[in-house]
């Protein structure tokens, strides 16, 4: 079965700045692709090619067997997307912003009606749906959005870092509601700034920086990748960091990082390296409040593969 | 469905979708129905007891030129919304859609002109309460009133290019206020343009504005009668300079807006 997202060598520049610089991407159908990476990094970009609203300088793409270009007309009948700016009208209602969309997919009206009413029921939006956008809460608008996007129930769904500017707990629900849609089959890209929403949500996660992926694996062989476990110690007295630092140093394979009274030390063999640095530990006498195992996250990831934090952003808006 | 059909059935998607928002809007709502409330009283009873023109009622010689100003004022703030538009990703959603591409400015420049249709019919009540008249035959009338829309229509085109050229809502305003308020007043619709000083008489008297003004007085039976004969060419020939003007305005900027809407969205 071809791939429902297929990408090769995609380049866009604007100007000076080449926002793509060689793009590969293969989506297999019915899975959740996450293209993670800090703002400035492509990832709109790849999408607004994807979703047929930019052309690109150079290579190819086809979605859902679709070219993007050639085929851009035809193949809009076949996606859905939602992006950051939760792209929906403020003076039309909740029923109406949905309902537009509808005749626009040329459902006819009156299945766009009922469509909209399916959608808003889902979406835990049957309340507010008579009322004016306008008052809607971030996260509702986030959702009516997101409902926008399956409207005509498309096969390939793009969601351009759809929790961002969230508060947690919205973040939260948007989280449980596209975990369910996943399960109904949909392809999904998405892109985010949050290693968490990556991990939670996608089967596979490119790492991009600078327009092209620079890792490419699902959360664990990512993880991998950089190698090990960490181990996390919390002390209670801040004078005994230097000697935890000193002690431990033949076990860590890479920086350790301190902050505060928590120190995280990256080692090779799990469990036995715990044992040993708590064993060593008590033999200085040092007192530990807190001391665990644990994978690196994305974060740490992102850090080690592309020496700078996912939270840096090096142009001022993303492209 | 074709191509045709498509196109027809999203404009009016879109059409009722501005319409809704007009009527939703403050703002918008104000400037089709309030604004033009103002302008006819303002016009008529303060510049109406100052300002004489021979051979006709002040009042009626300014309400042919309020609806004038009313039009150009409105498509500033249809504009406006245009680049809010543009700003809130809404066109970026429109364009992931299977819709006719077209659709979008169509709709948007066909609920402008209802947004006119309803303003000049809100200014032609109040015109005939504080004593505007008509004195032409009713087909002369009407022609003047589609004269009117028509050039309303041409306009939004005008509107629209400029908002898919500028973008922001901010730089928007400032442009579109620079340019409409000498393109306004550098006119006959509020002073005989033919007692305007030499350079300004020259520039008021060739300025669309003053045609299309001109020809609805002339329809409306509103006109200085020494016009017909002592004004510049465009004046002279008012109905069919407007006309001109409309169907010139439509031929540069139907397509130019088109390919802006096409280009800008695309970042």
């Amino acid at each position: 079965m071809p791939p429902a997202i297929m990408a090769e060598g995609l380049v866009k520049k604007y100007g000076d700045v080449i926002a793509l610089d060689g793009m590969n991407l293969s989506v297999p159908e019915g899975t959740v692709f996450g293209l993670l990476g800090p703002n400035g990094a492509g990832k709109t970009t790849t999408v607004r090619i994807l979703t047929t609203l930019l052309k690109p300088d150079a290579g190819h793409a086809t979605v859902a067997g679709f070219d993007v270009v050639a085929d851009a007309h035809r193949l809009r009948s076949h996606i859905g997307a939602s992006g950051q700016y939760a792209a929906v009208d403020d003076h039309l209602t909740g029923a109406e912003n949905l309902e537009m969309v509808g005749r626009l997919y040329h459902l006819g009206t009156k299945p766009s009606k009922q469509r909209a009413r399916e959608l808003l029921e889902r979406f835990d939006l049957t309340e507010a749906a008579d009322r004016p956008v306008q008052g809607y809460s971030g996260g509702m608008r986030r959702r009516l959005d997101l409902a926008a996007a399956l409207v005509a129930n498309p096969p390939v769904l793009f969601l351009d870092e759809p929790t961002t500017g969230l508060d947690p707990r919205a973040r939260a629900g948007l989280w449980d509601t596209i975990s369910e849609l996943v399960a109904t089959g949909t392809t999904v890209l998405l892109t985010t700034q949050y290693m968490e929403e990556a991990d939670r949500l996608a089967d596979r996660i490119a790492v991009v920086d600078h327009g092209h992926v620079i890792a490419l694996g699902t959360a664990d062989e990512l993880k991998d990748q950089i190698g090990g476990d960490r181990i996390e110690l919390t002390v209670t007295n801040p004078a005994d960091l230097e000697t935890v630092r000193r002690t431990l140093a033949p076990l860590a394979v890479g920086d350790m990082r301190t902050d505060a009274l928590h120190v995280t030390i990256p080692v090779t063999s799990g469990a036995a390296s715990l044992t040993s640095a708590l064993g060593t530990l008590a033999a200085e006498r040092v007192t530990v409040r807190d001391a665990s195992l644990r994978r690196p996250t994305l974060d740490e990831v992102f850090l080690t593969l592309t020496g700078h934090q996912t939270t840096d952003s090096p142009k001022e808006h993303d492209r | 469905m074709n191509t045709l059909q498509m196109a027809i059935a999203d404009s009016v998607t879109i059409t009722k979708r501005n319409a809704l928002k007009i009527k939703r809007a403050p703002d918008l709502l104000g400037g089709a129905v309030i604004l033009p409330i103002v302008f006819v009283l303002l016009f008529a009873y303060i510049f109406g007891s100052m300002i004489e023109v021979p051979g006709v009622s002040y009042r009626e010689y300014m309400v042919p030129g309020v609806f004038v100003v009313a039009i150009v004022s409105s498509a500033q703030i249809t504009g406006y919304t245009l680049t809010l538009d543009l700003r809130k990703g809404i066109f970026d959603r429109f364009r992931t859609l299977p819709m006719a591409p077209s659709a979008v400015l169509t709709g948007q420049t066909l609920s402008d002109l209802l947004m006119n249709l309803t303003s000049i019919v809100v200014m032609a009540v109040v015109g005939l309460i504080v004593g505007w008249r008509i004195h032409t035959t009713p087909h002369e009338a009407v022609m003047g009133f589609l004269l009117l829309l028509l050039f309303a229509y041409a306009f939004s085109w005008v509107t629209a290019t400029v908002a898919l050229a500028l973008r922001t809502p901010e730089v928007f305003n400032n442009i579109a206020t620079l340019v409409s308020m000498p393109l306004m007043f550098l006119s006959n619709v509020f002073v005989d343009s033919a007692r305007l000083p030499g350079p300004l008489k020259a520039v008021a008297e060739w300025n669309p504005v003053s045609t299309i003004v001109q020809a609805a007085r002339d329809l409306f039976g509103n006109a200085i009668p020494a016009t017909a004969v002592s004004g510049a060419w465009p004046l002279q020939h008012a109905v069919l300079v407007s006309l001109l003007w409309s169907v010139l305005i439509l031929i540069v900027f139907v397509p130019l807006a088109t390919r802006l809407y096409q280009k800008t969205v695309s970042r």
